[in-house]
């Protein structure tokens, strides 16, 4: 039987598996990919919640669902911000390489 | 939903996840990503959150992995090189992962809600574009018309960055 819980652990592996990624890698596209990895677990717990918590009429609580539209919808436009401003750092110093960026390390 | 198709899916998901972390070359990566997204909109599915499942394959696995592969082919990037790792940092890193990982079973295993089973649905979900459409213009009018804002800024912003100088 599947409960809550198998939701909400997945979740958080993905999460998890974002996380790290974001903490080990050092390509910039890939540290954006994972960004939107993390973005996804909170929308699967956001919907597994939204399916759980039932109206009173009998249908599933769609504000998570409306709140999973807008996270898609600003993580969208993110992903294009951030994409543009990894070609306008290529331009400049050609490469994506986290540890070749270092103007402004202390 | 069999719980045989939740684990199917889970799995996908979460080993092309980790394929996406990783995977040396940036298009294998990307690809991937593609998969991962394809099993938690099947995810989705099993919630009876159609309308989020489909939004999830046509945004991310459409629109948002052609931008990823596009960026790709335009900046060239091969596989990287294998460079001296750092393995003190690369030790850390794994071991806050592994610490958040062992907070979220935590919370979650001592969460009463967890161990209940989902409640079985009156109705039928399939008129749920209806129901999110009319919520969201209803109740969540504002914030609607300040995410088009959001959308208009980005495209400005995206634009402004990609011209040749930036002033």
């Amino acid at each position: 039987m599947v409960t809550l819980g198998h939701y909400l652990i997945v979740s958080g592996m993905l999460f998890t598996i974002g996380f790290a990624g974001v903490m080990l890698r050092r390509n910039l596209i890939i540290i954006l990919m994972s960004l939107e990895l993390m973005l996804n677990a909170a929308n699967l717990s956001l919907v597994a919640f939204s399916r759980f918590h039932l109206q009173p009429n009998g249908l599933p609580s769609y504000n998570a669902q409306v709140f999973v539209f807008f996270i898609i919808t600003v993580a969208a436009a993110e992903v294009a911000v951030g994409l543009a401003i990894i070609v306008a750092l290529f331009r400049i110093r050609q490469t994506t390489h986290v540890e070749d960026i270092t103007s402004l390390k202390f | 939903m069999p719980p045989l198709l939740f684990w199917i899916f889970a799995l996908l998901m979460l080993v092309f996840g980790a394929a996406v972390v990783i995977n040396r070359n940036p298009v294998a990566s990307a690809l991937s990503l593609v998969v991962s997204f394809l099993g938690l909109a099947a995810l989705f599915m099993s919630l009876d959150a159609y309308f989020v499942g489909i939004i999830q394959v046509l945004v991310y696995a459409g629109a948002i992995m052609v931008l990823f592969l596009f960026i790709i082919m335009l900046l060239d990037l091969r596989a990287e090189k294998l460079r001296k790792i750092n393995w003190l940092a690369s030790a850390g890193g794994l071991l806050v992962a592994l610490a958040l990982l062992m907070q979220i079973f935590y919370v979650v295993g001592n969460l009463h809600a967890a161990q209940e089973k989902f409640p079985p649905l009156v109705g039928s979900t399939t008129d749920d574009v209806r129901n999110i459409g009319l919520l969201l213009f209803d109740n969540y009018n504002a914030p609607f018309q300040i995410v088009g804002i959001l959308v208009l800024v980005a495209t400005v912003g995206v634009v402004l960055l990609s011209k040749r100088e930036v002033r």
